[in-house]
């Protein structure tokens, strides 16, 4: 254990804030696009023999994205496709920030909430990008998605800043590469499902009350009115949480396996084991319910918010609150 | 008679149907989640039971009130028992019926084809050159192996068959559920004969297995006294501890150097214990937990006597190790000469108007503040913690702060010199008979859950109907039908993928070019 290498830390950091600006452009593109972008948005959810008809008939395309087969694009989706790329561009220069990182302390770069808070928020925007691949519907969306990823990045970069430390001994195990890696993957992708299925309650209460006589439309209702169908968004959901689930009982279970070689014992009811043990318990409720007649819908995906919001609190409040063994939010 | 049994019978038939439902299941898995909340947020009692009194002391009627109602130790309260028994019993009603109809599904062939395959979510039609005969062979080679198929006839040459495929879905349910109940059976059994034992351990000395040595002991309820050895080991000597730090003061390193013997009768063995690596032996693991100071004194007693003392002090703050505890001399019975001293070790000091504190855990020209009193130790009394003094029945004969060295001659003859410290480590022997049990029934509980919600459960049904009237060469026509029976997903992509390898894997005929989905 060399030290840390103070140039290359800072270098991380000015990395980091970097991403947050970008993001924070993507997310205006995806807003302008969102604002602006009604007629795009339905021309790319017109079925795709539609749109190939009318590529047909238009005039040959000089873009150099695969243009034969799409119409001539509005301003408003050049924005969008221009704000992914930004997106991926700031996803890449998120990641050096860590890799940097990682670099300086010789170490996994996850050892406390400022770092975690980084590796989580990563995770977000690469579920994202992933889910645009399969869902392209709901690129316009994007910073509805992005926006919490910017809220807990300028949070880790203000609130749970802390400077590159090398590792105490006690986080000095192979483990901590596994078990928070395994965790941030599981919690950043738990954050998109809440995020999707946020939208999901939106369209369907605007389902509900839509057809209702005497319907004003407010802000919320414009969001909705323009969001896939429901169901897709449900569906969306419940696929990130089983994928995302048994990572989360993998993790519990590598923390269990660490916590036996560290503290003596792999499971104490120390508030962060009390906390994912919560966390655990509400999103099997949340698988059950969804497989449950008359519990699916509306009921589900409340129980799928209340497990992320477990998972908001055993972050923030059981790190900066409430002490314990797992006490490296490296805030003191 | 049976009428009348039966009417006894029928409430607790309700009672048991309403248990093992999935909604009280859901009720109570939803309760268990709520109840473990105060569990993280009030101080508990096996954990922190100084914390817990002082809690309790400080909210008066509140404080009481919940601990009556068992707040403080709450995943050993009655209530939450009863909610995870109450879940374990819903959850073994919730399977033997699902693992009796698995079996049978398992065990049986797949369902006959419905009789208009059109009416299914999924559908479709493929016409083929081949006979109906051969092509039933095809279609059952392009399904492949992970499909089970079982190939009907019915009148008129039409064959059917009926594939069916992800029984692995409800297999890896099963075995999640029922790795699930092991691995709490096993954690109850493992609290039952489970046992930790901590020591104080100061450089150079070292202790046995055995109950007697333990500064502190939690058995479980069978691994009594008389239980502890599979085979008594001893740590003979704590021979050397190491604490390392990098340039700017952070830890980077705790190592016990330790000598040890498996059983009394084996040969010693070197070894070195650090955070994150036990000493591992059959049956019990021994942990470094803890470090800190035992500052070594000599003191001149009112009789004139010469003690030597090495007392391991606690430290009071985790960053600079600040610590504190007491020298207990008694003299001679009844004559009321003990001498008390209490003391705090600062291993890297700094004056403040408050007294002394220290800046570092790091030990550079230590100071040992000192309070001496004389009279009478109180230790006939209550039991007294070893880091503080009962000054009841004692006068103070003065205070100084003593570098290494230093020496201070107080009232009554008595005097002090401070010789200098040795590091100590708190070790701790844990014993758990079931864990590598456990970690088997948890990774079969991932098994489990990978199949459950991975694995997703299709049936599909092919009739295929020889064309008679035609000339040779006839087309035959294929119905097909698809059923996601689970998690359908993007069930009609798969199901129109596996339409096309059905049409490419025959002899195409004119016709079946234009035919697609209907």
């Amino acid at each position: 254990m060399a030290g840390i290498n103070g140039s290359m830390a800072h270098l991380s950091d000015s990395l980091f804030t970097t991403a947050i600006a970008v993001y924070a452009v993507a997310m205006v593109g995806y807003t302008a696009e969102y604002a602006f972008g009604r007629k795009g948005r339905i021309a790319a959810t017109v079925p795709v023999s539609a749109r190939e008809l009318v590529g047909a008939g238009g005039p040959p395309s000089t873009l150099d994205a695969p243009p034969a087969a799409d119409p001539p694009r509005s301003a408003a989706d050049r924005i969008g496709r221009w704000s992914f790329a930004i997106t991926v561009f700031g996803a890449l220069i998120h990641a050096s920030s860590i890799v940097v990182r990682a670099t300086a302390v010789d170490a996994v770069p996850w050892s406390n909430m400022y770092e975690f808070a980084s590796v989580a928020g990563l995770v977000g925007v690469i579920a994202f990008i992933a889910l645009l691949w399969r869902l392209p519907a709901i690129r316009h969306l994007g910073g509805v998605i992005l926006l919490p990823v910017i809220l807990l990045m300028f949070l880790a970069g203000t609130v749970f800043y802390s400077k590159a430390q090398p590792l105490v001994p006690a986080l000095q195990s192979y483990w901590l590469a596994i078990h928070v890696t395994l965790v941030s993957i599981a919690e950043g992708a738990l954050m998109t499902s809440a995020v999707l299925t946020g939208l999901f309650l939106v369209k369907q209460r605007y389902d509900r009350i839509s057809v209702e006589p005497g319907f004003k439309p407010g802000s919320l209702a414009a969001l909705a009115s323009r969001l896939p169908d429901g169901n897709v968004l449900d569906k969306a959901a419940y696929r990130i949480v089983a994928f995302a689930f048994p990572l989360y009982t993998v993790a519990i279970i590598c923390g269990a396996i660490w916590a036996e070689a560290a503290w003596g014992r792999y499971w104490g009811w120390d508030p962060k084991e009390t906390w994912a043990f919560i966390v655990w318990v509400i999103y099997a409720c949340y698988l059950h319910a969804r497989a449950t007649a008359g519990m699916k819908g509306r009921w589900a995906a409340w129980v799928n918010l209340a497990g992320f919001g477990a998972i908001i609190f055993n972050f923030v409040i059981v790190n900066m609150v409430i002490s314990g063994l797992h006490s490296y939010a490296g805030l003191n | 008679m049976t009428g009348a049994l039966r009417t006894a019978v029928r409430p607790v038939r309700m009672a048991w149907r309403r248990l093992t439902s999935m909604r009280t299941a859901l009720i109570l898995l939803f309760l268990l989640a709520v109840a473990a909340v105060p569990g993280s947020i009030l101080p508990q009692r096996p954990l922190n039971p100084t914390k817990t009194s002082s809690y309790i002391a400080s909210h008066g009627g509140w404080g009481t009130f919940l601990d009556r109602i068992g707040l403080f130790d709450v995943f050993g309260s009655v209530w939450f028992a009863a909610i995870y028994l109450l879940l374990f019993v819903s959850l073994i009603g919730c399977l033997i019926p699902r693992i009796r109809l698995h079996a049978r599904a398992m065990v049986r062939k797949p369902l006959p084809a419905p009789r208009n395959l059109n009416r299914l979510p999924e559908n479709g039609r493929v016409e083929v050159a081949d006979s109906a005969e051969a092509y039933a062979a095809i279609a059952r080679r392009t399904l492949g192996r992970r499909w089970r198929v079982t190939r009907r006839e019915e009148p008129g040459g039409t064959i059917t068959l009926s594939a069916e495929k992800g029984y692995s879905r409800e297999t890896g349910n099963l075995i999640f559920h029922i790795a699930l109940l092991s691995a709490l059976v096993l954690i109850a059994v493992g609290k039952l004969y489970s046992y930790q034992g901590s020591i104080i351990v100061n450089q150079g000395d070292g202790f046995c297995n055995t109950v007697a040595q333990y500064d502190s002991w939690n058995p479980g309820r069978f691994a009594s006294e008389g239980k502890v050895s599979p085979a008594p080991f001893c740590i003979d000597k704590l021979t050397k501890f190491t604490a390392t730090y990098t340039d700017t003061g952070e830890a980077s390193k705790f190592a016990a150097d330790v000598t040890y013997r498996p059983n009394v009768h084996a040969k010693e063995k070197k070894t070195t214990i650090t955070v994150n690596h036990p000493l591992r032996l059959e049956g019990d693991r021994v942990y470094l937990i803890n470090h800190g100071f035992a500052p070594q004194v000599t003191i001149r007693m009112p009789d004139g006597s010469i003690v030597h003392d090495t007392q391991s002090f606690v430290p009071t703050d985790a960053t600079t190790f600040l610590s504190e505890g007491a020298f207990k001399e008694p003299g001679r019975t009844g004559a009321k000469q003990d001498v008390g001293i209490s003391g705090i070790f600062a291993p890297t000091p700094e004056n403040t108007p408050s007294g002394i504190a220290s800046t570092s855990p790091q030990v550079k020209n230590p100071v040992l503040a000192i309070f001496v009193y004389v009279g009478d130790l109180n230790q006939d009394g209550l039991p007294q913690s070893v880091y503080s003094l009962d000054t009841s029945k004692m006068t103070k004969i003065g205070a100084v702060n003593l570098s290494i060295g230093q020496s201070k001659k107080f009232a009554n003859g008595v005097s002090v010199t401070f010789d200098g410290w040795v590091p100590w480590a708190s070790l701790q022997v844990s014993h758990d008979p079931t864990q590598g049990f456990l970690l088997i029934a948890a990774v079969a509980m991932v098994v489990g859950l990978l199949g459950s919600l991975g694995v997703r459960r299709r049936r599909v049904w092919l009739r295929i109907t020889p064309a008679v009237d035609a000339p040779d060469r006839s087309p035959t026509v294929v119905s097909v039908g698809g059923l996601a029976r689970s998690d359908s997903g993007n069930f009609s992509t798969e199901f129109t993928a596996l339409l096309k390898r059905l049409r490419e894997a025959s002899v195409p005929t004119r016709e079946s070019v234009a035919a697609g989905r209907e």
